[in-house]
């Protein structure tokens, strides 16, 4: 391999390898905030309102004097959560529905995917405002409103890869020895899909993540007195003017949850590319 | 699909399709509406009773469920939207007509400058693949795909209206409003279209007729642009649907920053204070909207790439 061929590979992995250290980083300090966290989360100090960033409060603090970067470790594990969890019903939903489709073929995937193109076309974040407006906003709902506006591109790419897998020996093997379709589906073709369904849902949970953010920023997703990084920023929103630029408690938290969506969508892309280089998606 | 339909019978299909998609989101959003806790004059607690009576009556709340639901129905056959339940004496369709021109206006903007730039940028990362300039603009593109919306207006805020007073902090009217709320709106998809456009690009130039075309001794300009280019735009073009939808989405955050007197932060007030005729009003509109921009794509589609079949 010449000069530019390792410099290709050089570029193409740093940046993934970077932003896998870095979740690993972030994962670590959420599990641990409990015990390392400097403040307790509620623990107010009314004599300490709006302090800048300082070695006692290293991201400053709120209105009511709470410490920042206590609230911006306790934020991440609600906006962790939301994206792991989020991620989960859409590959619950996605790998359902594509497998299905994929498998039975013919009359019912044709109308499957139609079913598929056709939500594509739909304003979904509207119609989760519309759902966090009417069932309240628990966070719960707020898991399976946002898996379910991200199961669609899964359940393409695996109704794809099914397409392509079933007609292969090992599917003819096991139906002749009779296994049932269910079973062909869990046993056989699933595992054989895991690659491309494990980079795709490294890809949602930073989609899943912003879309948390975006709501919560409106006041419509995570409630107080929970709060996660999108609620945090919003909070500082309603606090700065030009006259009294609190600008840490916007900066700290979406500066937080930015460098990880980055990271997030660094290490989608380089497990995309190492495990399959010829995808498009 | 078959192959030998005609443009216009898809249309019509296309066409049809939108209807039932409509009436299933009107008739599914009417009645979780009806169905939350908590009614439209909840705030105003202290309405004499002949009052609220009266209010109710005005908006048909007195009636029977499905009698609400046709009477609502039958207005938006006609394209009335109904009256608004916070903005008293004004409708949904005044409401919409005041402020959707200010969001299309932000949205229009946005789009266009994500097209030019994204599309600029993701060609000349491509020409210059693995330089230093492509692993920049491949980066930041990447870090524009990362920032919230949100984040980036604020943080072009705190910059540009409260540290160096260059630009009003928010409203409407003049050329300088436009400036932070369109590069924040725009910033994620013109990230996006970089991207996609880079690869596609690439794959684009390594096929023969690049090759001829260079070998006729036309200059690399008049290869990208009269040969490459139009090949290469095909994946834009097919993101256009979605990225209508995000700069829709987009355009809320970005109107509530910077105080833009637009359809997406009432959207976000009518679902706050339950203003049911608004937020559906709203939804229907923009599920219209973006199907029907979704319907242009597609045949802008059939007309660049003759291998597309309807």
């Amino acid at each position: 391999m010449d000069k530019r061929g390792y410099l290709r590979r050089f570029l193409k992995n740093k940046p993934a390898a970077a932003g896998g250290g870095f979740i690993l980083f972030i994962g670590l300090i959420i599990l641990l905030t409990p015990l390392i966290a400097p403040y307790s989360y509620e623990e107010q100090c009314l004599e300490d309102q709006y302090q800048g960033p300082s070695p006692h409060h290293w991201m400053g603090t709120d209105s009511k004097g709470r410490d920042l970067i206590t609230r911006v470790m306790y934020g991440g594990r609600i906006s962790l959560a939301v994206g792991l969890a989020g991620t989960a019903v859409s590959l619950l939903i996605g790998v359902t529905y594509g497998s299905v489709a994929g498998f039975l073929g013919g009359k019912i995937d044709n109308t499957m995917m139609r079913i598929v193109d056709t939500l594509y076309g739909l304003p979904f974040m509207f119609l989760v405002i519309l759902l966090m407006t009417v069932v309240g906003r628990s966070i719960y709902v707020l898991f399976i409103a946002l898996g379910a506006v991200q199961w669609l591109t899964m359940a393409r790419i695996v109704r794809g890869q099914i397409i392509m897998l079933k007609e292969r020996e090992f599917v003819e093997a096991a139906r002749a020895l009779g296994a049932s379709k269910p079973r062909i589906i869990i046993h056989h073709l699933i595992p054989n899909i895991l690659g491309p369904v494990v980079v795709y849902a490294t890809l949602t949970v930073p989609a899943v993540m912003l879309e948390e953010a975006f709501l919560s920023f409106l006041g419509l997703g995570v409630q107080p007195p929970a709060s996660s990084w999108g609620s945090l920023a919003a909070d500082g929103m309603t606090v700065i003017s030009p006259v009294k630029t609190y600008w840490w408690l916007v900066v700290f938290p979406g500066a937080t949850l930015a460098t990880t969506l980055f990271s997030l969508n660094f290490l989608g892309d380089g497990l995309r590319d190492a495990l399959e280089p010829h995808s498009n998606y | 699909m078959a192959g030998g339909q005609s443009l216009a019978a898809y249309i019509l299909r296309r066409l049809g399709w939108l209807v039932v998609v409509l009436l299933i989101i009107a008739t599914a959003s009417f009645f979780l509406m009806r169905f939350a806790p908590g009614g439209p004059f909840d705030k105003e607690r202290n309405l004499p009773e002949a009052i609220e009576k009266n209010l109710r009556a005005k908006y048909h709340l007195d009636k029977p469920l499905w009698k609400q639901y046709f009477i609502y129905m039958g207005g938006l056959f006609q394209g009335d939207l109904g009256p608004s339940f916070k903005y008293r004496n004004r409708t949904v369709n005044e409401i919409i007509a005041e402020s959707f021109p200010v969001s299309a206006m932000l949205g229009l903007y946005a789009l266009s400058l994500a097209i030019i730039v994204g599309v600029a940028t993701g060609t000349l990362a491509a020409l210059k693949k693995h330089t230093a300039f492509d692993f920049a603009a491949m980066s930041v593109a990447m870090l524009g795909i990362s920032l919230p919306n949100f984040f980036l207006g604020l943080i072009l805020l705190l910059i540009f209206c409260f540290k160096l007073p260059l630009l009003p902090a928010g409203g409407w009217g003049g050329p300088d409003h436009l400036v932070l709320p369109v590069l924040s709106l725009a910033a994620p998809f013109t990230a996006y279209i970089a991207r996609l456009t880079r690869v596609s690009m690439l794959e684009v130039l390594s096929q023969p007729y690049i090759r001829t075309a260079r070998a006729k001794g036309l200059t690399e300009f008049r290869v990208v642009t009269r040969h490459a280019l139009k090949n290469a735009i095909t994946p834009v073009v097919s993101y256009l649907g979605p990225a209508a939808a995000a700069v829709l989405t987009g355009s809320v955050v970005v109107e509530k920053i910077f105080a833009i007197p637009g359809l997406g932060s009432h959207f976000v007030n009518a679902a706050l204070n339950r203003d049911y005729t608004l937020v559906m009003g709203t939804v229907l509109l923009y599920s219209l909207l973006l199907v029907l921009f979704n319907l242009m794509v597609d045949i802008i589609y059939f007309f660049t790439d003759p291998r597309v079949r309807l």
